[in-house]
């Protein structure tokens, strides 16, 4: 058997009418690490949806283990010896490890009742035979995502898959945690198995893949052996130039103290302390990153610096004003903006126009709108300057938002709260699921705001954003600062992962001005 | 004409859906009469043919229309309120409790009877309204439970206290002339209340598409978090928009009293608030597309009627066909594939476009 997996000329429309996959071929090698690689809206979801039977493409074949095969659902592609560990991982959190191993094909006990004992012994055997290690008794929700993610990686072995896809693993996983992931997945290709990963860091595909795969705008580019590849080369194959993955230049002396946090803790409905004692100052003309794991009080903070929930205690100062309490609106006047982490939650109507959703914070201002009548004639010019200074590709401005792109629509709110001309700009996950180019736009964007004296407060995922973007770094664990870092030139993703991870700590940490 | 359909997607979508409600009518007509050729007629054409008929249309479009702007209104909001069927009963209770017991000249009167049923209406939408925003209470169960009250509620008003002892019947007492909408096509009962319907329907357009207040209740019905994060006061969009519905669907019941009987004779619930609902659904919550809806499905139940009378099908038919009708309208995967393949077509046809500049 020579390809394990085949994929041939598949084509794959939405009902949206986005192409998603043009004529896609690529062969899969047993026993091999497989890697796909392209910007985000390249099409390396879709196809690993396709070949997982949860999505049917209008052309093409893919063949198994030299078999045309077409999984009506993914329970089929599973019992051919398929797993799939998703990004968002699909573990159900109040049960435990060992429950969620056997989830659907229980052991029972006269055929009723569920066999625990045997669960769990079920799960260690497993768990030793592949060599990962977990916590056979705990609760999905009280495991870090590191071990979650082995818990769906175990619980695909267990159910005998031989080919394991992974949809961009490390996502969501601090520098450590990567580690620990990367040797697992040699260990198991050491055991016979076939791994298909998704990712968009090309240093981890180096490192690991045998084989890479590299998608641009629907279509494969190219399929070689990594040793023939080097990073640059594969980052100007995915984008189709040389991209500038650089720390942006320094800023000038940063001014005065636009945000001010003073011991703010939070605690939420069921009693359990979100925040902790958080305190940090942000200067205009400086970018201030915050880098965590997710979940660890980042969108609770969000959230509170924005006016959509209240702190249990703490001040929060814009300007020396204390917002606690303030509604989003009152906060807005004092000139805050907010490009929210989630965009189709809190950034956009899908439904509603490109208008009207530019002027969701501004529409009852005099410009927009004389005794309650809006005028609707000024709001598309208004607009169409919008569309065209930040590049959003779309038919017009009466276009419905959820139309657009994922990074197209992210540009839309990115335009409306940089041009609500604010002095503080919180910033969440600004470029979350947008391609490059729109990545590089944006980070421009928010660096000519700096450079123009506004204060940003960047909260990203994304360690390599939060690198490159921040004059300075705090690192946020379980709900507290564990460290600050005021000089970020010469540091790397692996010094802020100890800190992430809760591993070491400094008393006492804060983003506070030290003058 | 692939972009022609994208475009009026939904519209083509909703006439043929008609179209097929009309086609499994001929065919039940068909298969339930003895002399199909003359029922059909009847159905489609009985109710244009007559002077008399056709105002009946009209007349009968008139509460639907207040009701379908009434529900549109709150349903923009994305607040599943059908209290316009109660706000709409007592609304008119009241109305003519307050109309039989003033004495006004005749402008006026008409203006203060149709404030203080409007009012009432207003206080019914109000309580859903703020359960819903203060305590998430929902609107859909405490707007259908409401129903009941504004029922019993308005019949004891008229039965016990307003009702004409003269009369055979229960109804309430005669309103004076002065509080009566005047009928202005002799021989049929088209009154002004039907010109008051359409420009409610044209106020309902202006207030949603043209004012901040029709925006940041769209806007909370798109999506609430996004109306909250741009700064909107989602309490005041929630109950502003329930207390506008109610408002609207109180004027309707008490023209209807003031343009027809004069007087209040309803001891059921008329139903004009479930075809506000229908209305409101098939001209997908657009005012001067309800205008349209209304007079569609007031058009069925007078061919119903006429059904029933001329010729030997029940009137329930018309039900049959209007179920079907809605349901087909609010499939959203009716057609979708046809939809998809145009779609796909047209991208296709893009992309062929982007490839060749891209040369």
């Amino acid at each position: 058997m020579e390809n394990i997996l085949q994929v041939k000329n598949i084509t794959m429309v939405y009902p949206t009418g986005v192409i998603a996959n043009k004529d896609v071929s690529m062969d899969v090698k047993p026993n091999s690490i497989h890697a796909i690689v392209g910007e985000n809206g390249a099409g390396k979801s879709t196809l690993m949806n396709v070949i997982f039977g949860k999505i049917h493409p209008q052309e093409g074949e893919v063949l198994y283990k030299g078999e045309k095969v077409s999984f009506k659902n993914p329970n089929y592609a599973i019992k051919a010896g398929i797993g799939m560990v998703h990004q968002h991982l699909m573990l159900a959190p109040d049960l435990t490890v060992a429950e969620n191993m056997i989830l659907g094909i229980e052991p029972r006990k006269g055929k009723i009742f569920l066999d625990t004992v045997n669960a769990l012994e079920i799960t260690r055997e497993v768990s030793k035979k592949y060599g990962l290690d977990v916590p056979v008794d705990k609760k999905i929700k009280d495991l870090p995502i590191g071990v979650r993610q082995r818990v769906e990686i175990l619980k695909a072995l267990f159910r005998n898959a031989e080919l394991l896809i992974l949809d961009e693993p490390t996502a969501v996983l601090t520098p450590q945690e990567t580690e620990i992931l990367f040797e697992t997945l040699i260990k198991l290709k050491e055991s016979g198995k076939t791994i298909l990963f998704i990712s968009h860091k090309l240093s981890e595909v180096k490192r690991l893949a045998d084989t890479v795969t590299v998608m641009r705008d629907t279509k494969v580019i190219t399929t070689k052996d990594a040793s023939e590849l080097t990073e640059e080369g594969i980052a100007h194959l995915m984008v189709g130039r040389d991209i500038n993955s650089g720390r942006i230049a320094e800023p000038e002396k940063p001014g005065k103290v636009r945000l001010s946090v003073d011991n703010l803790s939070y605690i939420d409905g069921e009693n359990i302390q979100i925040l902790k004692d958080i305190n940090f100052d942000v200067r205009a003309g400086e970018i201030l990153g915050i880098a965590g794991v997710e979940g660890n009080g980042q969108s609770e903070l969000i959230s509170i610096l924005t006016g959509l929930m209240t702190p249990s205690s703490g001040i929060v100062s814009v300007d020396g004003n204390n917002i606690v309490g303030l509604s989003p609106r009152q906060i807005r006047e004092l000139k805050v903006s907010h490009i929210p982490e989630d965009r189709m939650e809190n950034g956009v109507a899908d439904s509603a126009s490109l208008e009207e959703n530019f002027i969701v914070d501004r529409y009852y201002k005099p410009e927009f709108s004389k005794r309650g009548k809006i005028n609707w004639k000024y709001i598309k010019e208004y607009s169409n300057s919008l569309i065209d200074k930040f590049d959003i590709l779309t038919q017009s401005s009466k276009t419905a938002a959820g139309s657009l792109s994922g990074g197209n629509i992210q540009k839309v709110v990115v335009a409306r709260e940089l041009s609500s001309n604010p002095e503080l700009i919180i910033a969440a996950q600004p470029t979350r699921g947008v391609d490059i180019g729109s990545e590089e736009l944006i980070h421009d964007l928010l660096k000519d705001a700096r450079d123009e004296g506004k204060a940003i407060f960047l909260i990203s995922a994304d360690l390599d954003e939060i690198l490159k973007l921040s004059t300075r770094i705090i690192v946020i664990y379980d709900g507290h600062i564990t460290k600050q870092f005021t000089d970020c030139s010469n540091i790397r993703g692996m010094d802020l992962g100890p800190y992430m991870l809760g591993v070491k700590k400094e008393e006492g940490a804060s983003g506070k001005i030290h003058s | 004409m692939e972009k022609f359909i994208l475009k009026y997607f939904t519209l083509i979508r909703t006439l043929i859906a008609i179209l097929v409600g009309m086609i499994i009518s001929v065919v039940l007509i068909y298969l339930i009469s003895e002399m199909p050729a003359y029922s059909i007629k009847q159905f489609f054409l009985g109710p244009l043919l007559s002077k008399g008929r056709f105002a009946n249309v009209i007349e009968n479009a008139s509460p639907m229309i207040f009701c379908g702007v009434a529900i549109a209104i709150a349903f923009q909001a994305k607040q599943f309120n059908v209290g316009a069927e109660g706000a709409l009963f007592l609304s008119a209770a009241v109305g003519t409790a307050f109309a039989v017991s003033t004495n006004m000249p005749t402008v006026l009167h008409i203006i203060m009877v149709l404030v203080v049923a409007g009012a009432t209406g207003a206080i019914w939408g109000f309580i859903p309204g703020i359960l819903k925003a203060k305590w998430g209470a929902s609107e859909l169960v405490a707007s259908l439970m409401m129903n009941y009250i504004a029922y019993f509620g308005g019949l004891y008003l008229i039965n016990s206290h307003f009702r004409d002892k003269d009369a055979g019947f229960l109804v309430s007492l005669r309103l004076p002339e002065t509080a009566w909408l005047p009928q202005f096509v002799p021989g049929t009962r088209l009154h002004l209340g039907i010109l008051l319907a359409v420009i409610f329907a044209f106020l309902g357009y202006y207030f949603l598409y043209r004012t901040t207040l029709g925006y940041e209740i769209r806007t909370t019905g798109n999506n609430q978090k996004f109306a909250k994060f741009g700064g909107m006061n989602i309490i005041k969009v929630v109950v502003l928009a329930q207390v506008l519905s109610g408002m609207i669907a109180g004027i309707g019941g008490m023209t209807e009293v003031m343009g027809i009987h004069r007087r209040f004779n309803w001891q059921m619930t008329p139903g004009y608030g479930w075809d506000g609902v229908i209305v409101a659904i098939i001209g997908r919550n657009h005012p001067l597309l309800i205008i349209f809806a209304a007079l569609f499905l007031s058009y069925l139940r007078v061919g119903g009627q006429i059904l029933n009378l001329m010729a030997d099908v029940p009137s329930e038919l018309v039900l049959v066909i209007q179920s079907i009708i809605i349901i087909l309208i609010t499939a959203e995967a009716f057609l979708s594939t046809w939809k998809n393949k145009i779609t796909i077509k047209e991208a296709e046809k893009v992309e062929v476009a982007n490839e060749s500049i891209a040369q």
